[in-house]
Parts: C-alpha cells; sequence; structure tokens
C-alpha cells in the first residue's frame, strides 16, 4: 500500500476548491467529457445534493457493527485495527482463483477520484469523495466461468480484534452479494481511500465495495474474500430479517422499509433547521443503472 | 425540607432538556441532531416511565410514603418528554407534513404504537390534578392503570425501531416487567 507522507495530504479547504475548479473545467468541456471523465466527476451528473460532506463527518459516523453498533463506535474501536498483512482471495466459479495482498491490488489498479453519494438505509446521506477502481478490472483478472451468476463478498472475521463481532448482533462473518451484471458495472467500486488520503480502519480499510446506487449496507468493508457462484448469496442482513432487507436493495423512495419510509432522507452535517430532501430513485444513479432492471418488478424484488 | 427536595427533583428532571438546548447551541448533536434529540427524548420519556412506576413498589418495600408524593411529578415528566419527543418528530423533522406523518403511523407499526402511547397519556395528563382525583375517584384509578400498557407500548416502541436488539431496551423491558409484576404479586397476595 502507498504510504501517504503528512505533506501529501490535502487539507480539506484546498481540497474542495482544488474540486470547485476540476468541476467547472469539468463542465466547461461539456460534450466533449469521455466515459472516464464524467465517473472521474460524478458529482455534476448528481442529482439532488452533491455537497461534499466533511472528513470528520463521514470519519465518525459510521454503521461498521464489527466494531459496535453505535455510530461512533468504529471510530473509537477501530484505531488498533492491524491491516497489514492483508490477503484478499477471488475464487468460486472462476478459471483462475487467485489470492492477492492488499498492496498488490492497489498497484495494479491505480485509484482515481469518485465522488458518490451514500444513501444509508436508516434514512440519512453523505456525499463521499472516495478513491478507487472498477471492481470488474479486479474481476476481469480471474476470467469468469459463464456458470457464475453472482458475487459474494466476504469480510473479515476477527473477534479479537473487533470487538462488536463477540456478540452474534450479526451472522459473522459479513457477508454481501451483488448480480454479476452489478458487480462489472463501472460504478462498482474497489475502495482504496478518501480524501485524497489512505482509507481510515472505519470505513473499511483497507479494501471495501462501493455500490452508489444501493443502500450502504450492500457495500462490504474489510473484504477478505470475492466469491463468484451460480446462486443467489444470502447477505448477513437478508439472514437477520428477510422481510426488511432484500437482495437487491436499490435506494427506491417508492418502495419503503417496514419501519422507515423511504421517500426523503437527512443530509449529514446539516444544521437542526434544515429539512429533508427528497430521496432520488437509484439514489440518482438511474441513467446509469436503471437499464440493468428493465424487466424487473423492483416492488418485489426489493 | 420535604418541599426543597420537590423543587430539587422538579429541576433535575428538566436537566435532559436544557442538556439538550445547551448541545443546540454549542453545535454539539453531532451529524444528525434531529435524530438525536428525537432519540434522547425517547430515551427519557421510557426512564421517566421507569422511575414513575417504581414509586408505588419502593413505598411498599421501604414502608415510607414519601414516594408516593413525586409520583405524580414524574408522570408529568413522562407526559413533557413523550411530547417533545413526539413534536420533534413531527415539527422538527418532518415540518409538519401531516400526510406524510399520517402515512407512517398507518403504515409503520413502531410508529403507530408509539402515537398511540402518547394519545394513552393524554387524559392521564389531564386527571392527574388533585380535583380530578375527587372528582373521579375509583374511576381515576382505574383510568391510571393504564401507565402499565403505556409502558409496555413505549417498550414495545423501541424494540421495533432499533435494526438490532440492543442492550438498552432490554435492560427497560426487565426493568418494567420487574416492577410490572410486583404489582401482580402484591395484589395476589
Amino acid at each position: 500500500m502507498k504510504n501517504y507522507k503528512y505533506s501529501e495530504i490535502t487539507p480539506e479547504k484546498v481540497y474542495n476548491k482544488r474540486r470547485k475548479f476540476i468541476k467547472s473545467v469539468g463542465l466547461g468541456l461539456g460534450s466533449l467529457t469521455l466515459g472516464s471523465m464524467s465517473l472521474l466527476n460524478n458529482a455534476h451528473s448528481l442529482e439532488g445534493n452533491s455537497e461534499l460532506t466533511s472528513y470528520k463527518d463521514i470519519t465518525t459516523y459510521n454503521n461498521y457493527y464489527e466494531f459496535g453498533t453505535g455510530k461512533g463506535d468504529p471510530y473509537k474501536n477501530s484505531r488498533e485495527f492491524k491491516i497489514k498483512p492483508w490477503n484478499v482471495s477471488i475464487e468460486g466459479e472462476v478459471e483462475s482463483p487467485i489470492t492477492l495482498s492488499a498492496e498488490e491490488i492497489l498497484s495494479l489498479y491505480p485509484s482515481e477520484e469518485r465522488v458518490y453519494r451514500l444513501r444509508c438505509v436508516e434514512g440519512w446521506s453523505m456525499v463521499v469523495p472516495w478513491m478507487g477502481f472498477s471492481l470488474s478490472k479486479l474481476l476481469n483478472k480471474v476470467s469468469i466461468k459463464t456458470e457464475a451468476k453472482f458475487v459474494e463478498f466476504e469480510s473479515v472475521y476477527d473477534p479479537e480484534q473487533m470487538k462488536g463481532q463477540r456478540y452474534p448482533v450479526l451472522n459473522w462473518p459479513y457477508k454481501e452479494g451483488l448480480r454479476i451484471d452489478e458487480a462489472m458495472h463501472p460504478l462498482t467500486t474497489v475502495v482504496t481511500g478518501l480524501y485524497g488520503k489512505a482509507l481510515p480502519n472505519q470505513n473499511g480499510a483497507p479494501l471495501r465495495i462501493f455500490v452508489p446506487w444501493k443502500y450502504g449496507f450492500k457495500s462490504a468493508k474489510a473484504i477478505v474474500k470475492i466469491k463468484l457462484v451460480k446462486k443467489m448469496p444470502v447477505s448477513s442482513w437478508m439472514k437477520s430479517s428477510p422481510r426488511e432487507y432484500g437482495f437487491y436493495s436499490n435506494v427506491n423512495p417508492d418502495v419503503s422499509h417496514p419501519r422507515w419510509s423511504q421517500a426523503t432522507e437527512r443530509v449529514i452535517g446539516e444544521g437542526i433547521l434544515s429539512p429533508r430532501i427528497k430521496t432520488e430513485m437509484f439514489n440518482g444513479y438511474g441513467d446509469e443503472v436503471a437499464n440493468l432492471y428493465s424487466s424487473m418488478d423492483l416492488k418485489k424484488n426489493f | 425540607m420535604q418541599k426543597n427536595i420537590k423543587i430539587l427533583i422538579f429541576f433535575l428532571s428538566l436537566l435532559p432538556i436544557f442538556i439538550i438546548f445547551y448541545q443546540i447551541a454549542f453545535n454539539q448533536l453531532g451529524p444528525e441532531p434531529v435524530k438525536e434529540i428525537t432519540h434522547v427524548t425517547g430515551q427519557w420519556t421510557l426512564r421517566f416511565i421507569i422511575i414513575t412506576l417504581a414509586m408505588t413498589p419502593l413505598q411498599k418495600i421501604t414502608k415510607l410514603n414519601f414516594w408516593i408524593s413525586y409520583r405524580r411529578m414524574f408522570g408529568l415528566f413522562v407526559f413533557f418528554y413523550a411530547s417533545t419527543h413526539l413534536m420533534t418528530y413531527v415539527g422538527l423533522d418532518y415540518r409538519f407534513d401531516l400526510s406524510s406523518i399520517g402515512d407512517d403511523i398507518i403504515k409503520k407499526k413502531f410508529i403507530f404504537v408509539g402515537f398511540l402511547a402518547w394519545i394513552l397519556l393524554v387524559p392521564l395528563a389531564l386527571t392527574s390534578s388533585k380535583r380530578m382525583i375527587r372528582i373521579l375517584r375509583d374511576k381515576w384509578k382505574k383510568l391510571h392503570k393504564l401507565i402499565y400498557l403505556i409502558s409496555l407500548l413505549g417498550i414495545v416502541h423501541f424494540l421495533w425501531l432499533v435494526k438490532v436488539v440492543t442492550a438498552e431496551p432490554l435492560i427497560y423491558l426487565i426493568i418494567i416487567v420487574i416492577l410490572l409484576t410486583l404489582r401482580v404479586k402484591t395484589k395476589f397476595n
């Protein structure tokens, strides 16, 4: 893994200024922008709120039950978490299973900035300048067999270091899954950092998945295994409550969770008097991903 | 002396709301302030329910009568925190968007039981004066037994809203069950 010297770390304010500049250049280029560029500067194609959430809020307000169920627990309890050495295996229905170290993955696939909105199933959202690359790049390395229809992600199991795993809050290790076309979609990201820095432990270091058009829990943190499978995997949350958490879990303001309405969301970091905002279909990424579900009833396949 | 203690307890009971005002003023409620206020006022509603329910058993156990003299005040604090909790949700969070709120009450069972619990608190608060006790007499006792049901609705409201069951609602549930069974037992004896 690249070690960032303190001098290399961009202060948040400078970072925001730089981003505004990039954004204005990106907008100016307009139709000339290449596909990859529009991904890079995603914020301007993002419907709804696109103001970056502060580094502090992104790194102190987390749902990461391996480190405790409180929002502040992951920040407090993950400081000593060791992310070296770290291996990720890619296995299952593939021609050439492989195990790579986190360092190898980072050096093989250069990270780029990807500004995506994170929408939590609990009805809040933040806009995060992630660093990462498309998962498809990594999956292409192993030649997926045609039998493979789904991808299962497995997070690390280490109750010694992860306090929350000592309790049966969820079915450990944390598991999530995607359909193969979802996993191969360019928006599906292997996250390596945020705000131009290495990924903090509480955000899923050293490597996590991020799927911008789905509720946050679909994006597994601290992954150790990527398994190509024939059948739809059962995620930890589906196991915990199948009625509440579907396999797809696309952000959808019209399908309300049994306990929370999903029509609106709170923007993290806004003051006490700021109102909720409307939740966008597919979290605002409908142009890119709606075609994946064209023949599906999304109310049934929630 | 007794009166001074009562005044002291009154201000102590207001402390959580003062702390919230302080946190609002100094921006210490974290990244989701509205949710935090909703959560804290809900917590204190349940805690005051427990305190209120504890007064009668404490009187029976210690054979000291002064406990009962605080019961009404604690009961009114239940109503105060429950109303603040409700108003945070209705006014601050949903901006009096009554159609969304109505929809939530019908469709979300945890909101339904919470709302029901608050509705049931209203007649108790309205009949809390000495005068009403005199007017209603035996009916007053029956009416105020509603707090047993309200306490259970409150705890169900909390249990249904958490994503995974954590220690806090379970602890409240255990205490409430103990306080309620103590009553059944003394009646039986």
